[in-house]
């Protein structure tokens, strides 16, 4: 018997959707015939990556904090990656946002009021526009290519961080070590449940996925990103302004970059630390292509994501499996994805292609 | 052996999935014979002779060739048996000469010894003049249509196919190469002479075969067709021509053109020069010319993706508009139709009411605060399939979905449909079928009709003639003065297009 994979006439919408449900189930399977040759009985490593970490109110809670900063960048990321914009860099603009916001709590650290809070997520999106703001000049002004110069400029973001945290924001207390001084309360995004992590944060991404996905399928800009992205000359047949899109969507991601660390550090750590995000700006490229690019889907691959993680800790620590099997459910996943999105315009069919046989003769 | 057909296919059956491209398909061709492969786009004729030339599988049936049964399985394989094809797209590289690229694209065996002495032997004997050692980047369409000739003749081919040879040619230019292929007929040559123009099949060739939807409706001798009867046999129902009411070309002044230069934007592309050019409510306004002669770039310059340094190089109704860019135009009242009809013109991974809001949002006022609004887009796309005949299961099926045919419909009725004062179309029933390219022709006549002014570019001369009030010529990038379509021949307008100007005109030749 014969498989081929046929061209579909049409590219099919049910597919679009399934294939990533397709990818973690083969991705969970795949897992288990590794943990078996691992010599762990598989069905208890599957619960313990996926089931453990959230049957308790304090693990669903750090799933969310962990999930907060992936679908924020994710969200962000998605617009630009419609619009062939690819910003690569959202880990330097977290960290800048992050630094942005947290500059401001050093500055008032000895005064309280209820303004600092949101006067720090403001400074945080603008850090991260900032950030993001210099590929988009060097891509609208000089044709740079946006993948190397966002790339490149986390690093130097890093260094300003590393700079920062070595030097002139060194808590004065603080025994030497590389760190700033802790928040003030006022300092603090809001906890949503005693106890936890889970703060205000978690309610801010919710918002931006709604304002996100209302962006991209109702409004005229959302129109322009996906017309520019998938037939760049309609996109200038009708009118649309090519460099300001890149502008736009530059500043969104990194606007967005820079709210989630802005949220980890006063949400989260409560001072600046050396290390801000465990590549959460990275791990987000996977989650916006996971989502589809489209907000609520990165909302469900920011959740998953964030599991991944947590449950590459628990097997770390239970199980005594290394920490990278974390790193190798996110490949394997985008694996599967990539493979199976081929089934949305492709078909599978058995035997020989059907023909007219009275025609044969 | 002069019975024994020198190709003969039988029964060739080829299906995609979801059509049968082609069914039960049956040709013979004899030796010497020059047989036209008639059909409307997609009824088949791509397909067969992808087939023939060995790029493509047919699920069943067979082929005769000299009365052996054999197997085409690659282009070399029909090279080697004896058949040569000329491409309506050529694969040239513009940077190598003559020579070089008949070299690259024939046996290694033919390109030793002196190949450039050859070559100059076999345009001299075919009167297809060529010098090996231009380069290609230098030459004009017919020339380099030539190499794509003389490469096959190299080869000594027993069957030539030639796909649409005559797209982008001068009426000179073809008088030429039929005198060439009738030449190698009477060698004995067998030509196999796709096209869907019926006059030149008509003088040319000796039988036709007519395809419709994939299955082969009728075999005729041209001599005895009239043109009108062979296009109703291509599209299986009455032909209708455009009817118009009487010609108009004194109304108000819409849009023109006023000493428009602008350097183009595309690598090889042609620079507009001095363009003077004014189009009349009323009026349609015809721009004849061959492919690639700045038709791209004057329409750039309409639809404002490229803007002009002098404001008021582009006036329309009166107001400079040489600035605006798309969205200013169509506010101003201009509806625009490129010629790429998917990626251009429409996002083919969009439905059909995105992309009719695509153009119409501005002037239709489809947003509000900048949100679409859907129900009105919804509707707007609706009336535009419901008025111009698109087959379509419905608005919300992708652009990709639709046959050339109704896309351009829909394209063309989204304009339309908005009211503008001026319409301009490039190649506007450019691979379209013969039906719904009359429905186009007779939308553009109407409304020039209701007062519209209509500025048509095309390199369809036939089409030109009919739906024109006034013909205009663009070669080189320049454009010849309009003449009333009445006071002009073919023939006239031919050697306009190869550059030749008319007595008393000055000379565009570069």
């Amino acid at each position: 018997m014969l498989v081929r994979l046929e061209q579909r006439p049409e590219a099919s919408k049910s597919m679009i959707y399934v294939s990533p449900l397709i990818a973690v189930v083969l991705t969970v399977l795949t897992a288990m015939v590794m943990f078996a040759l691992l010599g762990v009985y598989p069905v208890k490593a599957i619960e313990t990556f996926f089931i453990e970490p959230v049957s308790s109110l304090d693990g669903l809670a750090e799933l969310l904090v962990k999930a907060t900063p992936l679908v924020l960048i994710g969200v962000g990321l998605s617009l630009g990656f419609q619009a062939n914009v690819w910003n690569i860099g959202a880990e330097g603009q977290l960290v800048i946002g992050a630094l942005a916001g947290g500059g401001l709590a050093l500055a008032f650290f000895d005064q309280q009021s209820i303004f600092l809070v949101p006067a720090m997520l403001v400074c945080g999106v603008l850090g991260g526009m900032a950030w993001a703001a210099i590929p988009a000049w060097l891509k609208t002004r000089y044709n740079t290519n946006e993948i190397l110069t966002s790339l490149m400029l986390t690093y130097v973001g890093l260094l300003v961080l590393s700079y920062l945290v070595h030097g002139p924001w060194k808590d004065p207390q603080g025994m030497n070590f590389p760190e700033s001084r802790l928040f003030h309360d006022s300092a603090l995004l809001p906890i949503l449940i005693d106890e936890t992590r889970l703060n205000v944060g978690a309610l801010i991404a919710l918002f931006v996925v709604v304002l996100g996905w209302i962006l991209i399928s109702r409004h005229i800009i959302g129109f322009q990103i996906k017309v520019i992205g998938m037939a760049p000359m309609a996109a200038s047949f009708a009118g649309f302004k090519e460099k300001r899109l890149i502008w736009l969507t530059l500043l969104i991601s990194g606007g967005c970059a820079g709210l989630a660390g802005v949220i980890e550090l006063s949400g989260a750590i409560g001072q600046i630390v050396p290390s801000i995000s465990p590549g959460y700006g990275f791990t987000a490229i996977i989650v916006a292509f996971l989502g589809r690019l489209h907000p609520v889907g990165v909302l469900f691959a920011g959740l998953l994501m964030a599991l991944t993680y947590l449950g590459g800790d628990s097997a770390q620590i239970t199980m005594n499996l290394p920490n990278a099997v974390t790193g190798v459910f996110q490949g394997m996943l985008l694996f599967f994805l990539l493979a199976s999105d081929v089934l949305i315009k492709y078909r599978v069919r058995f035997g020989a292609p059907k023909i007219n046989t009275e025609a044969a003769e | 052996m002069a019975d024994t057909p020198r190709l003969e296919l039988i029964g060739i059956t080829k299906a995609y999935p979801g059509v049968i491209a082609n069914n039960n398909v049956s040709l013979k061709i004899m030796p010497g014979e020059i047989h036209a492969l008639l059909g409307e786009n997609g009824a088949g004729k791509s397909t067969l002779v992808k087939f023939i030339y060995g790029v493509q599988k047919a699920d069943a049936g067979r082929v005769l060739w000299e009365g052996q049964e054999v197997q085409i399985a690659s282009p070399n394989a029909a090279r080697k048996l004896g058949v040569g094809m000329v491409f309506q797209h050529f694969s040239l590289f513009d940077a190598m000469t003559v020579e070089e690229n008949i070299a690259l694209g024939i046996s290694p065996e033919l390109t030793k010894g002196d190949l450039s002495g050859r070559i100059r032997e076999v345009s001299l004997q075919y009167g297809l003049p060529l010098d090996p050692s231009r380069y290609v980047h230098t030459l004009s369409v017919g020339e380099r249509q030539r190499i794509e000739v003389v490469r096959c003749l190299l080869q000594d081919p027993r069957l030539l196919i030639m796909d649409e040879p005559t797209s982008v040619l001068t009426p000179q230019e073809v008088d030429e190469l039929f005198k060439t292929l009738r030449r190698l007929s009477e060698e004995g040559v067998s030509i196999l002479y796709i096209s869907h123009k019926l006059e030149e099949i008509k003088s040319l060739c000796h039988t036709a075969t007519i395809m419709r939807m994939g299955e082969v409706v009728a075999e005729c001798t041209p001599e005895n067709e009239t043109a009108r009867s062979m296009a109703e046999m291509m599209m299986g129902a009455d032909l209708v021509s455009p009817e118009r009411t009487g010609r108009k070309v004194d109304g108000a002044i819409k849009l023109e053109l006023r000493d428009l230069n602008v350097v183009s934007t595309h690598q090889h592309g042609t620079d507009l020069k001095d363009i003077n050019l004014t189009v009349r409510a009323g009026e349609v306004l015809g721009v004849a010319g061959i492919a690639g002669n700045g038709q791209r770039e004057l329409m750039e310059v309409l639809t404002g993706e490229v803007s002009c340094e002098n404001p008021t190089a582009v006036l329309v109704d009166g107001i400079a508009a040489g600035r605006m860019d798309p969205n200013e135009r169509r506010a101003a009242g201009v509806g625009l139709v490129p010629e790429e009809r998917l990626g251009h013109g429409a996002v083919p991974d969009m439905s059909l009411w995105e992309n009719a809001f695509l153009s119409a949002a501005t002037r239709m006022n489809l947003t509000k605060n900048g949100f679409i609004q859907v129900a009105a887009s919804t509707e707007f796309a609706e009336k535009v399939v419901e008025e111009f005949r698109v087959k379509t299961p419905g608005v919300t099926h992708f652009a990709t979905s639709l046959s050339g045919g109704n896309l351009q419909k829909f394209i063309v009725g989204r304009e339309i449909m908005q009211g503008p004062g001026v319409i301009v179309v490039l190649q506007p029933t450019w691979g379209v079928d013969a039906g719904s390219a009359a429905a186009i022709r007779q939308a553009l006549i109407n409304m020039a009709a209701e007062g519209a002014a209509v500025l048509a570019v095309s390199q369809d001369l036939e089409e030109l003639f009919e739906i024109s009030d006034r013909i205009a010529v663009i070669c080189e990038g320049r454009m010849s003065e309009a003449r009333l379509a009445e006071n002009v021949t073919v023939e006239e307008i031919g050697l306009l297009m190869a550059g030749i100007g008319l007595e008393g005109e000055p000379a565009h030749a570069g």
